[in-house]
C-alpha cells in the first residue's frame, strides 16, 4: 500500500481523466472505422448533454433504488475473516443486484440515454451472460428490439443466461469466428453497429471500447464505489485499507476504485484471469502478463503474439476470458496508483468454495477470482486492516461448469 | 511525384477509370499471393490494394475475416508482407500498392520502422481501417517521412466537416465507402454514391475512389461512371474461397472475375477524353 502512494510522484488530477478525445495517458482514444466514427461523436454529445441533467440522473438513480435494488448492503464476512485471521474482509454486495451482477448499473444508465436519443434497437456483447441478460433485461423494460452477440463457445458454457436471454425476448447470436468467446462477441456487436448506425444504441458492457464508453460505463459503474465510500464511513468510521475486484474488461473493478483514485492511502487491487498460470501462456491477463497496443477502439494493454495478432485466451470464468482491459486500468498501472495481479483457475474454484462454505454465498467464478486474492492479502494485511472486495455478482449461472469441472452429474 | 499519382494522372488522360482489386496477403496460401497480385495487374488492375491479415477485423464482413484467418493458419505477418510487395516489386515497378490493415501489427513493429520498411518494399500507399485522422499525428508523419500516401475512407455517416479535415491530411486517393457496413454487404444505392463523391470533388482534387459491396462486373461499371477508381474486394475473396484448394483455379477465377469488370468498365466509359 505504501508503495503505490510512495510511486506518485506528484497527485494526479484523477478528475481530470480521460481528456476530451477519450485519453487516459497514452491509452484509451477512438481507434475505429470511420462509419462509427459519427455515431461516437453523437453519443458523446448525447452523454455530455445527459450526464448531469438533472432528470436524467434522478432517473437513473430511481431505477437503482427501484428496479435494481441499490443501495447493495456492504456486508461483513464474519466467519470468513475469523477462519483467515487477518484483515476485516467486507463484500460489496452487487450479487444483490437484480439480474445477479454489476452490470446491470451500466445497462440501465446506458438504455436510459439509448431511449432519449430515439434508438428503438439495442445491442449488445456478452462473455458469461451477464451484461446480455442485463441488456435484455432493460430492453423488455423499455420496450426495445435487443440483440445479443455472444461467442459459441460462451453459449456451451453459460447456457442458463442464454436461455434467460430468451425469456427476456432478447435475439442471442452465436458467434464461430476466432477464439468464439467475448472478444469475437464484441468484433461482430461493433460490424452490426456498422450496418445499423441509424436506429441502433450499442451498449459496450465494461470499461473497454472506443471513447466514451470507458468513461461513460465507469461513470454509470462508480455507484459501486461512492456507496461502498460512505459505508464504509457509516460502519468503520473510516476508509478501508485496500479495494479487491476482479478485471476482466474491468467495470466492476473501476466502479468501486474510481471514487477512491484520490485517496492515496486506500490501496487498489485488480485481479485478472491467471487460467492454468502466468507461465503457461494460457490466462486471460493483459495487465500482468501483456503489452500495449490497439484492439476494439482503444489503445491498452493486450495479449498478442509478436506479430502483433491478438492471441486466444483461457480462464475458467468466461467473463474474464477477454485479451484486453479497460484502457484506464492500463492508466492505472503504468502511474502505479492500483496494482494487477492474477489468480489461477485452481485457486478461484477454491475461493468459490470457501466462501460458498463460510459464508452461504455462492459467488461467480469472475467474482471468485478477487475473492482468492482477497484471502491472500487479509493474511497478509493482519488484523486491524480492512478489505472490501467486490462480490461482482453471484454464481448460479456457474453452478454446470463447476459441476463438470469436478465430474460430478447434475 | 509518387506513384499513386502519377498513375492517377496516367489514367486520367486516357479517361478510365482505376481498378483497384483487393486480395489478403497469404490467403488462401503465401505462395500464391505475388503470382496473383501479378495475375490482377494482367487482368486490367490498376492499383494492387493488399490486405495485411489481422485475428480482429472489425470492419470486415465474415468473407474477408475468413481470409485473414486463412493467411493467419500460415502465420503470415506484417513482414512477411511486405516481403511479399518486395518480390512483386522485382517484376512490376510501376503499379502502386496500397497496404490496407489495422493499427496493431503496425502499433507493435513502431510507426518509424514500419514506415521505412514499407517505402524500401516498394508499398505506395497505407490505410488503417481503425485509425481515424484524429489519432493519426504521429504514424502520419512517419508516413510523410517515408513519402508514403496517408490514404483514408470516407464512409456515408462522415461529416461535412470531417471530410475536410480528412480532405486535407489524406495522400493518393480518397476511399469512398459506398454504404453502411462492413466490407462484403450488399445495399449499394448508385445515385446516393455519386452526390457524396461529387462532393469529395469539390473538395479535393485527390481522385475518389468507391469500394464495399461492388459484386460484379455490372455494379462495378455503374460505379465507374461516378468514381475515379472502383476497388472491388469481397468478391474476389469469395472466388479464392471456392477454390482454396487449387491455387491454379484460384487464380483463374479471380483473375478471370478482373478482367471481367474492367472489360465492363471501359466497354461504359466516355470515349477518351481530350
Ligand atoms: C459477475 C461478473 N464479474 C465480473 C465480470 C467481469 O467484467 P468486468 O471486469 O467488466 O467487471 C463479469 C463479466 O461478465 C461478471 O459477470
Amino acid at each position: 500500500m505504501s508503495k503505490t502512494s510512495e510511486a506518485m510522484q506528484q497527485p494526479v488530477d484523477f478528475a481530470r481523466f480521460p481528456d476530451e478525445r477519450g485519453h487516459f495517458g497514452r491509452y484509451g482514444g477512438q481507434f475505429v472505422p470511420e462509419t462509427l466514427m459519427a455515431p461516437l461523436r453523437e453519443l458523446q454529445d448525447a452523454y455530455a448533454r445527459y450526464r448531469d441533467d438533472p432528470e436524467f440522473v434522478a432517473e437513473f438513480q430511481s431505477d437503482c433504488r427501484d428496479f435494481v435494488g441499490r443501495p447493495s448492503p456492504l456486508y461483513r464476512a464474519e466467519r470468513w475473516t475469523r477462519k483467515l485471521g487477518g484483515a476485516r474482509i467486507y463484500l460489496k454486495r452487487e450479487d444483490l443486484n437484480h439480474t445477479g451482477a454489476h452490470k446491470i448499473n451500466n445497462t440501465i444508465g446506458q438504455a436510459l440515454l439509448a431511449k432519449r436519443m430515439g434508438k428503438t434497437r439495442v445491442i449488445a456483447e456478452t462473455g458469461a451472460g451477464q451484461h446480455g441478460v442485463a441488456s435484455a433485461t432493460v430492453a423488455a423494460r423499455l420496450g426495445l428490439e435487443c440483440v445479443v452477440y455472444m461467442g459459441a463457445e460462451d453459449i456451451q458454457r453459460q447456457s442458463p443466461n442464454v436461455f434467460r436471454m430468451r425469456l427476456l425476448g432478447a435475439k442471442v447470436v452465436p458467434v464461430n469466428s476466432g477464439s468464439r468467446t467475448l472478444k469475437d462477441a464484441l468484433n461482430e456487436a461493433m460490424r452490426d453497429w456498422v450496418a445499423n448506425v441509424d436506429d441502433t444504441f450499442y451498449i459496450i458492457g465494461t470499461v473497454a471500447g472506443p471513447h466514451p464508453y470507458p468513461m461513460m460505463v465507469r461513470d454509470f459503474q462508480s455507484i459501486i464505489g461512492r456507496e461502498t465510500r460512505q459505508q464504509m464511513l457509516d460502519v468503520e468510521g473510516r476508509l478501508p485499507d485496500a479495494l479487491v475486484a476482479c478485471v476482466g474488461g474491468g467495470s466492476n473493478a473501476i466502479g468501486l476504485f474510481h471514487p477512491f483514485l484520490a485517496d492515496a492511502d486506500v490501496a487498489l487491487y485488480g485481479v485478472e484471469a491467471g487460467g492454468y498460470g502466468i507461465a503457461s501462456g494460457q490466462h486471460a491477463a493483459p495487465l500482468c502478463a501483456g503489452r500495449p497496443g490497439v484492439l476494439h477502439g482503444n489503445r491498452t494493454y493486450l495479449m498478442e503474439n509478436d506479430d502483433g495478432q491478438i492471441i486466444g485466451t483461457h480462464s475458467v470464468s468466461a467473463g474474464l476470458d477477454y485479451p484486453g482491459v479497460g484502457p484506464e486500468h492500463s492508466w492505472l498501472k503504468d502511474i502505479q496508483r492500483a496494482v494487477y495481479t492474477s489468480v489461477t483457475d485452481d485457486e478461484a474454484l477454491r475461493a468459490f468454495h470457501e466462501l460458498t462454505r463460510t459464508e452461504g454465498i455462492i459467488p461467480a467464478l469472475e467474482t471468485a477470482h478477487g475473492l482468492a486474492y482477497a484471502g491472500k492479502l487479509a493474511v497478509e494485511l493482519g488484523p486491524g486492516k480492512t478489505i472490501v472486495v467486490n462480490l461482482s455478482g453471484r454464481g448460479d449461472k456457474d453452478i454446470q461448469t463447476v459441476a463438470e469441472r469436478e465430474g460430478i452429474e447434475l | 511525384m509518387s506513384r499513386l499519382a502519377e498513375r492517377f494522372r496516367q489514367l486520367r488522360g486516357r479517361g478510365r477509370t482505376a481498378l483497384i482489386p483487393f486480395i489478403t496477403a497469404g490467403d488462401p496460401h503465401p505462395d500464391l499471393t505475388v503470382r496473383l497480385m501479378h495475375g490482377l495487374v494482367a487482368a486490367g488492375a490498376d492499383v494492387v490494394e493488399l490486405g495485411v491479415p489481422f485475428s480482429d477485423p472489425i470492419g470486415d464482413g465474415p468473407v474477408i475475416q475468413q481470409a485473414c484467418e486463412r493467411a493467419l493458419r500460415h502465420n503470415v505477418s506484417l513482414r512477411d508482407v511486405l516481403t511479399m510487395v518486395q518480390r512483386f516489386r522485382e517484376d512490376d515497378p510501376d503499379t502502386p500498392v496500397v497496404l490496407m490493415g489495422y493499427m496493431n501489427p503496425v502499433e507493435l513493429m513502431g510507426y518509424a520502422e514500419f514506415a521505412t520498411r514499407a517505402r524500401d518494399s516498394g508499398v505506395d500507399g497505407v490505410l488503417t481501417v481503425d485509425m481515424p485522422p484524429e489519432e493519426m499525428g504521429e504514424l502520419a508523419a512517419s508516413l510523410a517521412a517515408a513519402a508514403l500516401d496517408s490514404v483514408f475512407l470516407v464512409s456515408p455517416t462522415t461529416t461535412e466537416e470531417r471530410m475536410q479535415a480528412i480532405c486535407a491530411k489524406a495522400g493518393g486517393f480518397i476511399y469512398y465507402v459506398s454504404l453502411k457496413g462492413v466490407t462484403g454487404a450488399a445495399n449499394l444505392d448508385v445515385d446516393a454514391v455519386g452526390a457524396r463523391v461529387a462532393r469529395l470533388h469539390g473538395m479535393t482534387g485527390l481522385p475518389v475512389g468507391v469500394g464495399f459491396g461492388i459484386s460484379d462486373a455490372a455494379t462495378a461499371a455503374r460505379m465507374a461512371a461516378v468514381a475515379d477508381a472502383v476497388v472491388v474486394g469481397s468478391a474476389l475473396v469469395r472466388r479464392i474461397e471456392a477454390n482454396q484448394e487449387d491455387l491454379d483455379a484460384a487464380q483463374e477465377a479471380v483473375t478471370a472475375l478482373v478482367a471481367e469488370m474492367r472489360q465492363a468498365m471501359d466497354a461504359d466509359a466516355p470515349a477518351s477524353v481530350e
